[in-house]
């Protein structure tokens, strides 16, 4: 995987975005603060920009570029949480011209690992983490089983997606929702939503 | 949505526009999302930085000026500024003696101001936080976020910007206003939702007969829903909760804050509901506060903020104060 595959899936994450940005608003108006898809769909189209401005060699650069473009234009919590998410993915992916199966699964266990850091989130708190976690563990173990990336990706997606739709049920502990308390629960969390559509944009 | 907007992508800049159009002893960069006081940097004066979502006006913009804030960055409507905003903010009013930015407890606001202050050192600025959790609905347990930060964030920076105002040093500032916060409670109530420009929309429906009970300031339901009734039980409703937290007793500093939709004249039903409450408790209500100041968008409905007060907090408040939204004594 090169930069090549790494500016598709930043472009399918923008388009996906951009059309999914009312539903993502819906779903924040519920339990938040309705502006969750107007942020990242912000935040996403200054990437687009900042890419064209200075399109990067490697995927370590282009990765690096966007989370520093998120944290610069989104605020609120997604900015700095999916800022400091695609940042960590490039710093781990260094000057790498190709990225093998085993590089980005180990990336993403990383750029997880900041997040969760960031956002003292865990897993079960109904944040963006229910979805990237289930994710990162499906490509670890991929990786591991000596899947093709194709399959792979499609694990994740998966993954995420189901974590997503797990957070249904869940009361929020973290972020804006935690303040509903009980009445957080029946609705799907907005950042675990958006996860979701951010990895199933890796298809090859 | 009727709304008085150009563009619903641009409300914040139009009105930050506006706002230094409006007031000349502010100065305001709307490309960066700065909102400053002219006379800054001064030397060897604390300056007090604030930031938040918009859509709270007069909060935060409206109380810069002499004896509050230096500086004020908002952020798009309900969003916490970025990093590169609050960066700005506190180059722009540092006078060498240091910074206090004025936090809110939103996981947003925290993480954007905490990556600020980051860089603010990489730079030799001396950076101190307060952060304000007044929000007595909201449950603080070592499994969440903690208290929302509400209407205590105007005392906050009052009194804090009158200590630093008189030269106090930044310690000394941070500490005040780590005090008053301590010392503050604050019980939301909605009679209507609001709209975000951006959705178009109200965020949620309340019914004509229901009220959201313990609400914050950017439109997310409350804690619970209750059937429509007087200002009386209303008031009861939240001024109990805030006893029930914090017993009122002695000289109180109370604000009863619109939210941005509703009248005046309710605004004073309820402060004669509130007063009387105090009074019934055995407290005072030393110095008060009724009006549209801490607000969420067009929403209907108030919120009631108590602080404690003591004779140097009393002497802090009525300290002159010269800004857009609050002005005496100057």
């Amino acid at each position: 995987m090169d930069v090549t595959f790494f500016t598709a899936w930043i472009q399918e994450i923008i388009r996906v975005l951009a059309i999914n940005r009312d539903r993502l608003t819906r779903l924040d108006a519920a339990i938040g603060d309705a502006d969750h898809g107007t942020n990242l769909d912000r935040g996403f189209t200054s990437v687009r920009q900042a890419m064209s401005d200075t399109p990067p060699d490697t995927p370590g650069q282009l990765l690096t570029l966007v989370g520093n473009t998120l944290i610069r234009r989104v605020g609120g919590a997604s900015g700095p949480l999916y800022g400091s998410l695609f940042r960590q993915l490039g710093k781990s992916l260094g000057d790498a011209q190709e990225v093998s199966l085993d590089d980005l699964a180990a990336a993403f266990a990383t750029a997880l690992e900041s997040v969760t850091r960031l956002g003292k989130a865990a897993e079960g708190d109904k944040t963006m983490v229910d979805a990237l976690a289930p994710a990162a563990r499906a490509l670890c173990s991929a990786a591991r089983d000596g899947l093709k990336p194709g399959e792979a990706l499609d694990r994740a997606a998966a993954a995420a997606a189901e974590g997503a739709e797990a957070t249904i049920p869940l009361q929020a502990r973290k972020g804006r929702a935690s303040y509903l308390g009980p009445r957080s629960v029946g609705h799907e969390d907005p950042g675990a939503a958006s996860s979701a559509l951010i990895v199933s944009a890796m298809h090859p | 949505m009727k709304k008085l907007i150009n563009d619903a992508g641009s409300v914040v800049a139009d009105a930050l526009t506006g706002l230094a159009a409006a007031h000349p002893a502010l100065r305001v960069d709307v490309e960066a999302g700065v909102v400053w006081r002219a006379d800054a940097p001064r030397a060897g004066k604390v300056a007090l930085v604030s930031g938040g979502g918009s859509g709270h006006e007069p909060l935060h913009a409206g109380f810069v000026g002499y004896g509050m804030l230096d500086a004020a960055c908002p952020g798009e409507i309900f969003t916490s500024p970025v990093p590169d905003q609050v960066v700005a903010a506190t180059e722009r009013v540092d006078g060498g003696a240091g910074v206090l930015h004025v936090i809110k407890n939103y996981t947003g606001d925290v993480m954007n101001f905490e990556l600020a202050a980051e860089l603010c050192a990489e730079q030799g600025v001396a950076v101190a936080s307060v952060l304000v959790d007044d929000d007595v609905a909201v449950q603080d347990s070592l499994y969440t976020a903690g208290r929302r930060g509400t209407g205590a964030t105007l005392f906050v920076e009052k009194i804090a910007g009158a200590l630093a105002e008189a030269g106090a040093p930044l310690a000394e500032a941070t500490r005040m206003a780590g005090a008053v916060a301590a010392r503050s409670r604050s019980f939301g109530i909605a009679l209507t939702s609001c709209t975000v420009p951006a959705a178009g929309k109200p965020t949620f429906d309340l019914p004509e007969t229901e009220v959201e009970l313990g609400i914050g300031i950017h439109g997310e339901p409350g804690r619970s829903r209750a059937p429509l009734a007087s200002a009386r039980d209303l008031a009861a409703v939240a001024m109990d909760a805030v006893h029930g937290d914090l017993p009122l007793a002695g000289d109180l500093l109370v604000m009863v804050n619109g939210m941005g939709g509703t009248p005046l004249i309710e605004l004073y039903v309820a402060f004669a509901e509130v007063e009387a409450y105090i009074r019934g408790k055995g407290a005072r209500v030393a110095r008060s506060l009724v009006g549209n100041y801490v607000t969420s968008l067009d929403m209907q409905g108030f919120s009631i903020t108590v602080c404690q007060l003591d004779e140097e907090l009393t002497d802090l408040w009525d300290a002159p104060v010269q800004t857009p939204s609050l002005r005496w004594g100057r």
